[in-house]
């Protein structure tokens, strides 16, 4: 049995009011769209972009850091108090087994006296001992760059610890409890720097490098190394800038300046 | 050569009953300290962030390298056909076992997450020689239990030869698997070398040899049954030749780290300024583990004398200790020396950077060291209890294929 | 003969209420006669999937979503972990939300009735974060320069 569909007209062919009616969510989407497509455009060149969380992470981005040493202040330590406040390092008064995930070190110069002050975290390289030795893969680097630790797999035999060149990860010793949502960590897993994984997902930049231009130096900056337009990259295409061991060969996504 | 009898050892006098209590004992201490160490976080050890891996992993590498080197004695029997040697083929596969087993359950022990041993187990990343390992000890498990069931099961001896020879290579692989463990970092100045597998390998044949010499030589004293002097020089002349393989990596490690400048800091550690490593370097490592044990073995004594039997138990005491004190300079003293992260600078932070990482073992790390050893000889006692592990007699005329010939010749 | 059978009596009436003590906690409630978990209702009008659901498959869901999160950086609101421990609040007596470490935590109300670990908030915050103190030291904490 056949349905007669009620039009308002009935002219053969086509509905103008279904015609107009698309023509007009057309414009509206085209009016809707266009300034998030220009501000998109505009927001990817300047810094990190808030994926769409339903989205997977892709290796078009690569995120790295920027630290310039000249503005690095020997007594300044405001990224290392971010990092503990962000993530809830809590500090047991145990120097040797509390964990660290960004520190300030100080180098001097035996035969000339100079000093420096830099900051070191885990380097995010793009070839990482740690995930190369990882025995159930729970090292892993993310297809953005950011190397972390699943901690669901870790069996805490902290062999990446022996691997990293630059003693990036910590192990944690004891049990915790009111870890931060956002960062969760567990006794008997290997911890390490996450470039504040959360937040940058979330189109925002680690807290070290915000509280470093909110009060410190304004010596550290976070971008996308993959994209030519973003200040990270031109930075970097313009200036001379170090990785701490390059002769490793490990390609670190944290570079400094003037080391 | 007269036909070799196996038995079951009788295991039920008091001195039995009591070693196994003692052993029981220790390995429910190693049980304790790994309870303790879990549940409060290893903050209780003497590990930290800058010695990640302490005592238990010393105990752990030493009984799985000896676990390697205790099958040799088997190979040489089955896969070289010598013929004195076959007899205590079994032994050598029962007490590589035993061995292994002990390692390993030190190693899960001491995890971070020891319950998560089935992830281990079933997500591999066959990038890492640690996963490499974990699969190449297993089957070596696997493996040695068909060596032995082959050896032991009448029919099946056409096999033995193809047996020991797969566990022979298997063997070899592992043992320069775990040598790797170290070798393959890049990161630490002490480790990253081809030498390590070599090396390893070489102090599995010293150390398992030694280990097994020793237990060998204990359960035939405690079970009763005739050991001839013959085989107990032959073996201590093959630890003689062993232990100066080790001391030949050994030098040439040293000896090539000496000679390139960026190495000059670590080699100085170790060698000079190291305190307790230096110390466990040349005395516990070289002299003890190394020199002495020579002399011991290698000294004009007649075979069968008292003096010379003495000397290969001594020997294989010492070698032992000297196996402890190269591991744990290894280990220790590898992870001791700084990252060399900006060479040239002298460095200094928050975190122990520049600075020489200080350890001192704790008591529940020793504890569970200590099960592993444990656990190993009470699997050994098991086993020669349940099976037909051991030869009736190893006594010249039982074994020794030359022994008519000789005596004749008197 | 009579007196076996008064004291084997004496014993199953015990041992009854011995369980039926030990049963009736404050986490779980006797229905005809069987005990039944204590389980608190969440904040909002509906979990993200039905009960029945999310009773038989909510531990697929955790395992999947971790992953997915993990290495492929997927953080959508309606799976998240911080949104279910969000919702699922269970306040103490003195009106903080508990932890883990009470049996009135919600995920425990079930699984220590099922004898089932968790293992989740061995590494996760076990309820959320706002109105907590902040417990992590700025100044004193190792990493302070000197």
């Amino acid at each position: 049995m056949s349905r007669k569909v009620k039009h308002p007209t009935t002219t053969p062919g086509f509905d103008p009011v279904r015609r107009k009616f698309l023509s007009t969510m057309a414009a509206a989407a085209g009016v809707t769209l266009a300034p998030g497509v220009m501000l998109y455009g505009i927001a990817r060149s300047t810094s990190a972009v808030a994926r769409a969380p339903a989205s997977a992470v892709s290796s078009d981005v690569r995120w790295g850091m920027l630290i310039d040493l000249n503005r690095c202040d020997n007594g300044c330590d405001d990224c290392v108090s971010a990092c503990s406040k962000e993530n809830g390092l809590q500090g047991h008064g145990r120097q040797s087994t509390d964990a660290q995930w960004i520190r300030k070190v100080d180098i001097t110069n035996p035969e000339t006296g100079a000093s420096q002050s830099l900051p070191v975290m885990c380097q995010h390289c793009a070839e990482p001992p740690c995930v190369d030795v990882c025995p159930t893969g729970a090292s892993f680097k993310r297809a953005d760059g950011i190397v972390l630790v699943d901690k669901h797999t870790c069996i805490g035999c902290r062999y990446c610890m022996m691997a990293c060149p630059y003693k990036a990860r910590s192990f944690i010793h004891e049990s915790l409890e009111d870890q931060k949502p956002h960062a969760p960590r567990g006794k008997g897993t290997v911890e390490s720097c996450t470039l504040c994984v959360h937040r940058v997902d979330a189109g925002g930049q680690p807290a070290c490098v915000e509280a470093c231009s909110d009060t410190g130096g304004g010596a550290m900056l976070f971008g996308d190394l993959k994209d030519p337009n973003s200040e990270i990259s031109q930075r970097v295409a313009k200036y001379a800038t170090q990785q701490i061991r390059a002769d490793l060969g490990l390609d670190p996504g944290v570079r400094y300046r003037n080391l | 050569m007269k036909r070799i009898i196996y038995s079951e050892i009788e295991g039920r006098s008091p001195q039995f009953y009591a070693l196994a209590a003692i052993l029981g004992v220790f390995i429910l201490a190693a049980l304790a300290s790994a309870y303790y160490m879990e549940h409060n976080g290893h903050y209780v050890t003497g590990m930290n962030n800058q010695i990640v891996w302490g005592t238990p992993h010393i105990f752990a590498i030493f009984l799985i390298v000896a676990a390697s080197g205790a099958l040799n004695v088997a190979s040489i029997g089955t896969v070289f056909s010598k013929t004195i040697y076959k007899p205590l083929g079994r032994f050598s596969a029962l007490l590589a076992i035993a061995m292994l087993v002990g390692g390993l359950v030190v190693l899960v022990l001491d995890l971070g997450r020891p319950d998560r041993l089935i992830v281990a187990m079933t997500h591999y990343n066959f990038k890492s020689i640690f996963a490499w390992n974990i699969f190449l000890y297993v089957g070596f498990l696997v493996i040695v239990v068909a060596y032995l069931w082959v050896q032991m099961e009448r029919r099946m001896n056409g096999y033995a030869k193809t047996a020991g020879m797969v566990a022979f290579l298997w063997r070899l692989i592992l043992t320069t698997g775990t040598g790797s463990i170290f070798g393959f970092l890049v990161a630490r100045e002490a480790y990253d070398s081809a030498i390590m597998a070599p090396l390893f390998i070489a102090m599995s044949f010293s150390f398992g040899l030694a280990a097994y010499i020793l237990v060998l030589l204990a359960t035939c004293r405690g079970s009763n049954r005739e050991i001839g002097d013959r085989i107990v020089y032959k073996l201590g002349r093959l630890l003689g030749v062993f232990v100066s393989l080790v001391l030949y990596f050994t030098v040439v490690q040293h000896l090539a780290n000496l000679y390139a400048a960026e190495h000059i800091g670590v080699e100085k550690f170790i060698l000079l300024e190291g305190g307790v490593y230096t110390l466990l370097f040349w005395v516990g490592q070289v002299i003890i583990g190394g020199i002495i044990p020579l002399f011991l073995v290698f000294r004009p004594a007649k075979a069968g004398s008292q003096n010379s039997n003495r000397g290969i138990i001594l020997a294989s005491t010492l070698v032992i200790i000297g196996g402890f004190a190269q591991v744990y300079v290894i280990v220790i003293g590898g992870q001791a020396y700084p990252l060399n992260m900006f060479p040239g600078m002298e460095v200094s932070s928050s975190f122990n950077d520049g600075v020489i990482a200080s350890y001192a073992p704790s008591l529940p790390e020793i504890g569970l060291g200590l099960g592993g050893v444990a656990l190993t000889g009470l699997i050994v006692m098991i086993g020669i209890k349940l099976l037909r592990f051991l030869p009736e007699s190893l006594a010249d005329s039982e074994i020794d294929p030359h022994h008519a010939i000789s005596v004749k010749s008197n | 003969m009579t007196l076996h059978r008064v004291s084997m009596g004496m014993l199953a009436v015990l041992l009854t209420c011995t369980a039926a003590a030990v049963y009736a906690t404050e986490n779980t409630t006797m229905e005809n006669g069987v005990p039944k978990p204590l389980i608190a209702m969440g904040q909002g009008d509906s979990c993200v999937e039905d009960t029945d659901s999310m009773r038989r498959n909510h531990m697929e869901m955790l395992k999947h979503q971790r992953d997915e999160t993990m290495y492929r950086g997927i953080r959508t609101k309606q799976y998240s972990l911080k949104e279910c421990i969000n919702c699922h609040v269970v306040n103490g007596p003195d009106a903080i939300p508990v932890t883990v470490s009470s049996p009135q935590h919600f995920c425990r109300s079930c699984h220590d009735y099922a004898a089932v670990n968790v293992d989740c908030f061995q590494c996760h915050a076990s309820r959320p974060e706002s109105g907590l103190p902040d417990i992590s030291h700025g100044s004193d904490f190792a990493g302070a320069a000197k």
